[in-house]
């Protein structure tokens, strides 16, 4: 039976990695330009991360601006074409600028000490593929000070709205996605390269931890569909500015088809933002329950399993569009199988814990909440998958709790775990425990008293995308916004936290940091050297 | 642990893939024109002319078919069917009229979509002749009088016994500039 949590590295690989730590700590660039031109995968894994937090925190203050308007019905606080930007804009960010970079951020610190290499394989396009990214957003948030403002047709830039209805800034829209689209594919070649070429010796494929298997198949799922999105935002620029008719039906295009096209890369994309949160998990579980990984193999295929399923299923978010019912049965059956393996994975996190010694640091309360919260964002993803009852869910609050329970309380939540459980071993001291239990439980509470009573008012019929809404659910939406609200705050904790840590601020860890880790960056000296492994460990 | 092929190699054929997805992308267009003609999923109808073969007229079976108009959001032209159903035996030849005008101060071009509904009907309607063939051309307050001769195929699946057929006129202007507005086969009253 493979154990892959439970690898060790020859003691002496160790005592030599540790003289060429000290050797090289002469070498560290300082100042501005470490940053710009550094090759090394923990600087570029660290800009990633902060990068991803502060556009976190844009894409947050955004939210709070659409729930602010949203506190009553009627319009009082913004034009409704700024609020369209800013649900656009949001999703953007969220999806592209927080989510996406934060987990290449975690695959270039951590991949290559789990996987007992020295760096990345390509340091050099690994510099680009970061430093491209705040062009990107730069000119996307510069778009909203546009005349006419920025992209207001939704995240999902659906033709005609980003064709024939939308302003200018289009064209911004359509190169930061290119330039975004450029940085994942790169970031995702270096993650497949890396992880193809250069593992330790005895590191063999089913040896992997499992955070480095959910990301290989990411890599592959970038690289399928990123170049889909380019031509998707490709299109949608010759048609508005070019007078080609990919969208318009009056010159034989057909807009329907944008959203087959799209959808052909949303429904992997979603995955893109979930596979690696699974092996974050797959890492933090067994850890706190001091067992190995209940069905490692398993795991690995349900994976890869999710990922082949992700391609045929694109059409469930199009069950209104007029399919005929076949395809709408084939669509509904084959999103429904998706449950198989995700139920699998699932049930091996509780069999993990199923009799284990559990301890409940911060990274397993973040773990456990995102077990339970993802949970029900899953649930009501198969609700919505059923055609005749997405007739009614569709477009409305139902969708926008289904989403961000499965984005917020499952990719990010998963983020601040693995934040919590690696930090220590990037800085070698301790969090600041007890603010980041008050970030947790604040988070906790708050983000379901945000998002859980939107399934009601999407039930009940409230539209998503709306600056205003009926009167009756004016009391359901005070509560969703002061959650909001209170979610937002809690965040600044995290900050805080952070902030605490990279300072450096608090008790030395010890290499293990954590008495139940097992596994290759856990036998590193904490904090991780500048260089590390730069003879490979033997992985027995 | 190499994989035996070497970065530089890996890195190629990997962009070779993502060049490859790139152009799916496109490929994707006309793919799916393809599987919208072959399963009529779409609804959209052949846009070039079927040959008419007298064949048998299948008096058992008789299907209404109806036809709606609408013009697309800043198209101004008045657009209507002059038949708004029609009762047809599969195999029979009918011929039906729409009627156009262009209320404007200025020459417009249109260019007529079909779409039928359920979809799977387009399959079997065959129009032998059609104002949504070409684009459409018409001086300002001009109004014309255009035909559409079609026939339902006989192997029209048993449980359709009534479709719709809709027709949407776009203002094609922009793109057809060069176009003569007096050059309109079925034009009735020239404006100006």
């Amino acid at each position: 039976m493979t154990k892959p949590a439970q690898m060790t590295s020859h003691d002496a690989t160790l005592a030599d990695d540790t003289v060429s730590h000290e050797h090289h700590e002469h070498h560290i660039p300082k100042g501005l330009m470490r940053w710009v031109l550094t090759t090394n995968h923990k600087d570029i894994g660290t800009l990633y991360l902060w990068f991803a937090f502060i556009m976190f925190l844009v894409g947050g203050a955004m939210a709070m601006v659409i729930r602010a308007e949203l506190f009553q019905p009627g319009l009082q606080i913004v034009e409704p074409n700024f609020f369209n930007q800013m649900t656009t804009v949001h999703g953007l960010i969220m999806v592209f600028g927080a989510v996406m970079p934060a987990f290449t951020g975690l695959a270039n610190w951590l991949i290559p000490m789990m996987i007992g290499a020295p760096d990345m394989a390509l340091p050099r396009m690994n510099n680009w593929s970061f430093w491209i990214l705040p062009f990107a957003f730069a000119i996307l948030l510069g778009s909203l000070f546009m005349e006419g403002g920025g992209p207001a047709f939704g995240w999902t830039f659906y033709a005609p709205l980003s064709t024939t209805y939308s302003n200018d800034s289009t064209a911004l829209f359509v190169f930061s996605v290119h330039i975004m689209g450029i940085s994942s594919i790169m970031g995702a070649i270096n993650v497949i390269v890396t992880i193809f070429n250069m593992r330790a010796p005895g590191m063999t494929w089913m040896k992997m931890p499992l955070f480095v298997w959910t990301w290989l198949i990411t890599a592959f799922l970038l690289i399928a569909v990123m170049p889909v999105l380019a031509g998707a935002v490709t299109m949608v620029l010759t048609d508005k500015f070019f007078g080609t008719s990919f969208f318009d039906a009056a010159g034989g295009g057909d807009p329907v088809m944008f959203q087959h096209i799209f959808w052909f890369f949303g429904h992997p994309e979603v995955y893109i933002m979930i596979l690696p949160a699974f092996g974050i998990i797959s890492q933090i579980i067994p850890t706190f329950a001091r067992k190995p990984l209940f069905g490692y193999a398993s795991m690995v295929y349900a994976t890869a399993s999710i990922a082949l399923l992700s391609f045929i299923v694109w059409a469930h978010h199009m069950f209104t569009t007029g399919m005929p019912v076949y395809m709408e049965m084939f669509f509904m059956f084959a999103t429904m199988l998706i449950s198989v393996p995700t139920g699998v994975k699932v049930f091996n996190w509780v069999a993990t814990m199923w009799r284990g010694s559990m301890s409940f640091e911060v990274p397993m309360l973040f773990a456990l909440a995102f077990i339970v919260l993802f949970t029900i964002g899953g649930l009501s993803g198969l609700m919505l998958a059923i055609t005749p009852v997405d007739f009614q869910y569709h477009d409305t609050y139902f969708v926008v709790a289904h989403f961000h329970y499965v984005l917020v309380t499952g990719a990010i939540f998963s983020i601040m775990a693995a934040v919590y459980y690696w930090v220590p071993k990037w800085t070698g001291r301790m969090f600041n425990i007890t603010l980041a239990k008050w970030h947790f439980w604040c988070s906790l509470v708050s983000v379901n008293v945000l998002f859980f009573p939107m399934h009601f008012v999407g039930l009940a019929g409230m539209p998503r995308r709306i600056p205003d809404y009926s009167l009756q659910f004016a009391d359901f939406n005070q509560w969703i916004s002061i959650g909001g609200f209170a979610f937002g705050l809690s965040q600044l904790i995290f900050l805080t936290v952070v902030i605490q840590a990279c300072r450096k601020q608090g008790e030395p860890v010890s290499d293990q940091v954590w008495d139940g880790a097992h596994g290759l960056e856990w036998e590193i000296p904490s904090p991780a050297p500048y260089h590390t492994f730069e003879t490979p460990p033997v992985v027995k | 642990m190499a994989s035996g092929v070497t970065n530089n190699t890996m890195v190629i054929r990997l962009v070779v893939i993502v060049f490859g997805m790139f152009g799916f992308g496109f490929a994707l267009v006309p793919l799916y024109d393809v599987f919208c003609d072959v399963t009529g999923i779409n609804g959209k109808t052949a846009n070039t002319a079927a040959v008419y073969q007298p064949s048998t007229i299948d008096k058992s079976r008789t299907i209404t078919v109806e036809f709606l108009t609408r013009t697309h959001t800043g198209m101004p032209w008045e657009f209507q069917a002059k038949t708004k159903r029609i009762k047809v035996h599969p195999g029979e030849l009918n011929t039906v009229q729409f009627y156009v005008r262009n209320p404007m101060r200025t020459d417009y071009v249109a260019q007529a979509i079909p779409s039928v509904s359920p979809g799977q009907a387009a399959l079997y309607l065959n129009k032998t002749e059609c104002f949504c063939f070409n684009q459409q051309p018409l001086s300002a307050g001009g109004e014309a009088l255009m035909p559409m001769s079609f026939y339902v195929d006989p192997q029209l699946p048993e449980d359709i016994t009534f479709f719709t057929v809709q027709y949407t006129l776009f203002d094609v202007t922009a793109r057809a500039a060069t176009m003569d507005v007096n050059d309109n086969p079925y034009l009735q009253r020239s404006g100006g």
